[in-house]
């Protein structure tokens, strides 16, 4: 694995600890997860226990130690969305894809995840697919949507 | 952009923006908030610059604004046209060039794309017609539609950093904090707290150093009126922090943004940038000698980190846990020194009473709690959106009047309010004022703003259950009761959905809430049973009906229910369409049957039916 970017993330925050959240974003964003090495790489540049930077990248929700799929679900389940269905949307997600949030698919294809609120409350139920959002969101619709991203990959047009 | 050195400087930029404004004819905006971006608004947007560019207009001037959030998402992507103040809505990238050619050059209306009242069936063609607009008071939101969050030119075109040359040069900081008391604005983030009050302490509090933090971690669900604020007009955020600091002797600032909303990091790192060049950041702000300068730190997606204490432990870079509050923030904050941290809403408010004075923001609301609030109107309700509100209005003129009452003709049975630390407002409660302490007497309270709208399809117990488990989730796990405790509750509620209840479940699950709420270490698990308790408050017989006869009466709980097809169905085959499982077989024109074992109950089959023939038992 190539580190040289963790380097030049580290660099960019000045290796400050107290940036250390906004360091394991960037990383994130440029690996899909936080890997171990880099992790490493961060404590030691930080001269920070990597004790303590396992349990900040496991605190908060949007880092992940695993690598994710090519595509990222994000399924909101926050209350308006779950009035109006959400949780429908997930039932048929799990039995589609086969797992569980949190899981990627065995083919590296999606990864499912579940949040507490995207803050597109008004057009719920919302989830989005690689950052774009879709409002009004059925099991159906969600399925399709699914669907036409898996397409995408063998050279189908949809 | 020019560097800004004195107040002088400054208004005569805003004079110059204002000349080169009027020589537009025509003002095209397209609303790029996050609602309207899910539904393709920036395609419509690009479409409006080609035919733009395409056109010519050689005699017109025309300038494409791509703004903020308007609030009425659910009718996105919403585009408006001045002079005219023409109010479309839906828009599609097909629509664009029909636009351009009737409406801006020949002054047209599209009857198609007008917002039409869905009680009256009249067409209304200006935003202050739609009855979602006109019972609203938009004081902080209103400029959203009036300038390009990405460019400080709009924002001081309409008057942006005024106020803070008002208070710079005209005020002294103790003058400001009198304002902002005498104003009664209270902390929009939740629990009320006097603003002016908390800046008078942490002004008081001893050290060299202070910090302010403006908290747009809105993490509780179902509220976003924080992210149109920081997305749509982050100068009105940033000036409201400049003034604070004034005030307060503060030498650095913190935005606190949840990485769920990277649309509102964007807009609000161009404009500390921008405020930077323009010489309204940094070293001697507009020659007043006063340095002050804002930094974005981004959340992790955990929603105790909007607690004050756990989000100054996140700014440190530590795992996001909060302390106990014996001594307050505004004394010993982030890094130990005095902090003084606000949510997006009161920042946004700062400017404005600074600009109107006191007097007049108090003559806004009820005695006790002034101005307006946001709200998140959002749920089974037909016109959802933002809306902005004086304090003081009944829940039935939000709920009826600007929110249209229920969708599909069915009945509203409540509004929740103030999410998980919040509760359940039954209908028959509607008259109620909306005001920090009237939301408080009846068990739930006014949070951030989130209003989620319930009707009978909604199973309250499941409600319960939800916000229940969200916050075992959620929990940090530092101190027993919260961490355990909400556990223990999940469980007892899954039961009773499950049909596992009995008659002591109830009984147990309220003595557990009650400690809970009481031993708990900080806000999160101090309110986590005000879901719970509410529910139980004012839908007992709902819970009674999950535990003695196993019915879920809202037909929500899969466990208790079983969809069957009545002799009503009309053979059309939709709901055999629609069903993921396959569990829908008949003929066509015959009536359909449900197969159980393959039947996972996600109601599409119900949400299709045009002769409502799906029964749920």
């Amino acid at each position: 694995m190539d580190l040289k970017w963790v380097d030049l993330i580290v660099d960019r925050h000045q290796e400050k600890r107290t940036a250390l959240v906004s360091i394991l974003h960037d990383i994130q964003d440029r690996y899909k997860y936080l890997p171990e090495e880099a992790l490493r790489m961060v404590a030691s540049r930080l001269h920070m226990d990597i004790n303590e930077i396992y349990g900040v990248a496991t605190f908060y929700k949007s880092f992940s130690l695993i690598p994710k799929g090519k595509h990222s679900i994000t399924l909101c389940l926050g209350t308006a969305c779950h009035v109006r269905g959400g949780p429908k949307i997930l039932r048929e997600l799990k039995n589609f894809l086969h797992i569980e949030p949190g899981q990627t698919t065995p083919d590296r294809q999606f990864s499912l995840n579940v949040v507490n609120c995207l803050g597109v409350c008004a057009i719920g139920p919302v989830m989005s697919i690689d950052g774009k959002f879709y409002g009004e969101m059925n099991p159906m619709r969600a399925k399709r949507l699914i669907e036409k991203n898996n397409r995408k990959r063998s050279g189908v047009k949809s | 952009m020019r560097k800004i050195k004195t107040a002088s400087d400054l208004e005569k930029w805003r004079q110059d923006i204002i000349k080169k404004q009027k020589r537009d004819e025509i003002v095209v905006s397209v609303c790029g908030g996050t609602g309207c971006h899910a539904y393709g608004c920036k395609k419509v947007r690009d479409q409006f610059a080609k035919a733009i560019k395409k056109n010519g207009f050689m005699d017109k001037k025309i300038r494409l604004r791509f703004t903020g959030c308007r609030g009425f998402c659910e009718r996105g992507p919403i585009v408006t046209i001045q002079p005219q103040g023409v109010f479309y809505q839906r828009v599609q990238e097909k629509d664009v060039d029909l636009i351009v050619s009737e409406t801006i050059n020949q002054g047209k209306i599209i009857d198609r794309l007008l917002y039409e009242d869905p009680n009256t069936k009249r067409k209304i063609d200006s935003e202050k017609e739609i009855p979602f607009y006109k019972a609203q008071h938009r004081l902080v939101l209103g400029k959203n539609g009036l300038i390009e969050p990405t460019k400080i030119e709009d924002y001081i075109g309409v008057g942006g950093y005024q106020s803070l040359t008002k208070a710079l040069f005209e005020m002294k900081p103790e003058e400001i904090i009198e304002e902002i008391k005498t104003s009664g604005l209270r902390g929009r983030g939740g629990a009320g707290f006097p603003t002016g009050k908390k800046w008078e302490d942490c002004r008081k509090a001893q050290g060299n150093m202070k910090y302010l933090i403006c908290n747009c971690d809105e993490g509780d669900p179902g509220a976003y009126m924080d992210r149109s604020l920081l997305e749509g007009n982050p100068h009105s955020v940033l000036e409201g922090m400049i003034i604070g600091a004034y005030a307060i002797g503060g030498s650095h600032g913190y935005i606190y943004v949840r990485h769920e909303y990277p649309l509102a990091c964007k807009n609000a790192e161009i404009a500390i940038k921008q405020a930077r060049r323009a010489g309204l950041l940094g070293k001697d702000i507009l020659g007043s000698g006063f340095d002050f300068d804002i930094e974005i730190a981004k959340g992790g997606g955990a929603f105790v980190c909007g607690e004050s204490t756990a989000l100054i432990s996140s700014i440190e870079g530590r795992v996001g846990e909060p302390r106990s509050k014996q001594i307050h923030t505004v004394t010993r904050g982030l890094w130990g020194k005095p902090t003084n941290l606000n949510n997006v809403e009161t920042w946004a408010n700062v400017p404005l009473i600074i600009e109107k004075g006191s007097k007049w923001f108090a003559s806004i609301g009820t005695e006790k709690s002034k101005g307006t609030k946001i709200f998140s109107l959002v749920g089974k309700v037909k016109n959802t959106g933002l809306v902005e509100v004086p304090m003081g209005i009944t829940l039935n003129e939000i709920i009826f009047g600007i929110g249209g009452g229920a969708k599909n003709g069915r009945q509203i049975k409540a509004v929740q309010t103030g999410g998980p630390s919040g509760g359940c407002i039954p209908a028959s409660l509607f008259d109620l004022p909306v005001d920090f302490d009237s939301l408080t007497q009846v068990g739930s309270m006014m949070g951030s703003g989130g209003m989620i709208v319930m009707d009978e399809g909604t199973c309250m117990v499941d409600v319960a259950k939800y916000f229940v488990h969200f916050l075992e989730e959620e929990s940090c796990g530092k101190c027993l009761p919260c961490r355990e405790g909400l556990k223990r509750m999940g469980q007892i509620l899954d039961g009773i959905t499950e049909g596992r209840g009995d008659e002591e479940t109830l009984m147990l699950l309220e003595d557990l809430s009650q400690v809970v709420g009481d031993t708990s270490l900080c806000g999160l698990g101090k309110t986590a049973p005000n879901p719970v308790l509410s529910a139980l408050r004012y839908f007992r017989p709902e819970f009674e009906a999950h535990i003695y006869q196993k019915k879920c009466p809202a037909g929500v709980c899969t466990s208790l229910i079983q969809y069957s097809i009545s002799e009503d169905c009309t053979g059309c085959g939709a709901c055999a369409k629609v069903c993921p499982m396959k569990a829908i077989e008949g003929e066509k024109k015959q009536i359909h049957r449900i197969l159980t074992e393959l039947c996972s109950k996600c109601g599409s089959c119900k949400d299709v039916c045009k002769s409502n023939a799906v029964i749920v038992q």
